[in-house]
């Protein structure tokens, strides 16, 4: 049935909320998400979008892709090792089947697994509940097998949802979603049974946006990021802010670009008030102090008006 | 709505690839290569030569660069027919000047066209490297193979003939084949393709007659990705391919060669706007110590003689 909203969160101003302070006093949780995707040579076809811009093969966008996995990756991991960063890894999950290697060094790292689905070429768009529900439970059993790790969070492949999508993720356990980008702060989404929040994450400073998308150069990219790390550096002394960095191993990784992570990383991690974590922690730390005090303050406002 | 079955099944989910081309491998934990003299970079150049014709279809895509306006579309068809005339000989000067060598990639009828163009590059003793018939006629899933290994005969048959050289080098027009590709090139005496971008180093791809190579063609740091698709100014693109070549630079002291690639095409390089930041990224590699200019050919035959 169509909708003129998605029906998954009250207006909720940005102004006299109630302050967040994070672990250590922080004003701002910073967290950086590798996209660790794995894109098929020749996926089957989905009614809604075509996998790839060219026929099948196309092996100029494939090998672009792979380059991520063969090369980008473990620049990307010098890189954050260096600078203290644990990532929060959006995961296509059968890359754990394609390259144990990659999710063995993420797990030694104590990086935070997530879902990004199966694969970057299979998307939601069509799936019927029965066929949502077993992509989801594939990854949770798929995360678990390879990691030891429960399932928290969820990033849609290729950011492909269905009407049902948010609800069955709080069924099924998980606990917060990267598809809302409504906000700067974690916020309690509407679900039927359970609870889910979304996080910031972003498409703002994506490098898929902003490098692929935008057509911005390196140097651009890092102006980027420390204005938007400077100004929720300074509005999270009001409220705690939340900064994600949403990366992807093919662009970031390449060889021209890997030393503008390093300046922005830099940057981020310079400043004391500054909580350097995984999408998972900051979940659990606004669960426990503050999720009920946002969702009364929300209430407040339902109908419009406070 | 409901997706067939097959949408969630999913028949190449194992270790390694979704095909058998080659294997997954990291870049980080291979043997280093070794090049020769102890160079740390490899500087592989390659200009291409590449034929637009008036009347190429579009199909089953256009090729970066071709006919996009109404017909005839004198537009773009001088624009690229400028590369071939003006823009190939300011690049030639620039490495003639610093003692550089190339790969340069010709369009089959190209070559027909004016193969004072090919004696150019083997006067100079350079490499020609097949860039198929042209750039009308794309390799590309679907095709027919009998009407794709025409195209690949067609073009190492005139290339080879006019040229003289054995002609080992491949790089399909816009980068696009088909799942034969591979197979076809390689039957005909092919023993590197350029439009793998998968890896800094070469890699070693198995077809129907034997062993070939991918070589790491740039693709993010070519001409045609960071001036025609992302409209970065001259100066950006120096910048960026310096600082591709500092790092690559930087990694061969740890953990072997590198190749640095690169990719320009002269209806793009060649402009009299352009043509200065290209002089100056040749300044910046050929400052440093431990840069070997070579061909794709030598690269490969000093890669291999490791394995």
């Amino acid at each position: 049935m169509a909708k003129t909203d998605p029906g998954l969160y009250d207006y909720f101003p940005y102004l006299d909320r109630p302050k967040i302070v994070w672990p250590g006093g922080a004003r701002l949780a910073f967290w950086c998400a590798p996209n660790i995707e794995f894109y098929e040579l020749t996926p089957p076809p989905n009614p809604e979008r075509a996998a790839w811009p060219r026929p099948v093969p196309d092996v100029l966008n494939y090998a672009w892709r792979d380059y991520g996995n063969r090369a980008g990756v473990w620049r990307m991991m010098e890189t954050m090792d260096r600078h203290g960063v644990r990532g929060s890894v959006s995961l296509n999950v059968a890359l754990c089947d394609h390259f144990p290697d990659i999710i063995a060094a993420c797990v030694e790292r104590q990086w935070e697994l997530f879902s990004h689905g199966i694969y970057n070429t299979r998307y939601t768009y069509g799936m019927d509940e029965d066929q949502e529900r077993a992509m989801i439970r594939d990854v949770k059993a798929t995360i678990k097998k390879h990691s030891g790790q429960d399932l928290a969070g969820w990033l849609a492949p290729a950011l492909t949802n269905t009407d049902n999508t948010i609800r069955l993720l709080a069924e099924e356990g998980v606990r917060y979603t990267l598809d809302l980008f409504h906000d700067d702060q974690p916020l309690p989404v509407r679900v039927p049974r359970g609870r889910l929040i979304s996080l910031p994450y972003s498409l703002e400073i994506n490098d898929f946006t902003v490098l692929h998308q935008g057509t911005a150069t390196p140097r651009q990219y890092v102006e980027m990021v420390r204005a938007q790390f400077d100004r929720l550096y300074a509005e999270g002394a009001r409220s705690g802010t939340v900064l994600c960095l949403p990366l992807h191993p093919f662009l970031i990784g390449q060889p021209h670009r890997i030393d503008a992570l390093g300046e922005m990383l830099a940057h981020i991690t310079g400043h004391a008030g500054v909580w350097v974590t995984t999408a998972r922690e900051i979940a659990d730390h606004f669960y426990a102090h503050y999720y009920d005090e946002f969702a009364a303050a929300i209430a407040v406002w339902r109908g419009g008006a406070r | 709505m409901t997706l067939p079955a097959d949408y969630l099944t999913y028949p190449y989910r194992r270790p390694g690839m979704d095909h058998d081309r080659y294997p997954f491998s990291n870049l980080f934990t291979r043997k280093p290569v070794q090049w020769p003299g102890g160079a740390r970079v490899a500087v592989w150049i390659m200009p291409a030569l590449e034929f637009f014709p008036l009347d190429m279809t579009g199909k089953p895509f256009m090729a970066p660069g071709g006919m996009g306006r109404g017909s005839p579309d004198y537009w773009n068809y001088t624009l690229r027919d400028y590369g071939n005339r003006v823009g190939v000989f300011r690049i030639c000067r620039a490495l003639d000047e610093r003692g550089l060598k190339a790969s340069v990639a010709v369009s089959s009828r190209l070559a027909e066209r004016h193969p004072f163009l090919v004696d150019e590059v083997t006067r100079r003793g350079w490499e020609v490297v097949a860039h198929g018939v042209d750039m009308g006629r794309l390799h590309h899933g679907g095709q027919p193979i009998e009407e794709e290994r025409g195209l690949v005969r067609e073009a190492l048959t005139t290339l080879r003939k006019i040229s003289g050289q054995p002609v080992t080098g491949w790089l399909s027009p816009a980068y696009s084949e088909s799942m034969n590709t591979l197979d076809l090139v390689g039957a005909e005496g092919v023993q590197y393709v350029c439009d793998w971008v998968m890896d800094d180093l070469p890699v070693p791809l198995r077809t129907a007659g034997g062993e070939i190579h991918a070589l790491p063609h740039a693709w993010e740091t070519s001409d045609l990705q960071l001036i025609l698709n992302y409209r970065h100014d001259a100066s950006e693109f120096a910048k960026q391919v310096c600082d591709y070549f500092d790092v690559l630079y930087r990694e061969a002291a740890q953990v072997g060669g590198r190749i640095l690639a690169l990719s320009v095409r002269p209806w793009l390089m060649g402009v009299p706007h352009r043509i200065q930041a290209f002089e100056r990224v040749l300044d910046h590699v050929t400052r440093h110590a431990g840069v070997w200019s070579a061909t794709g050919a030598e690269i490969l035959e000093a890669f291999r003689a490791q394995k």
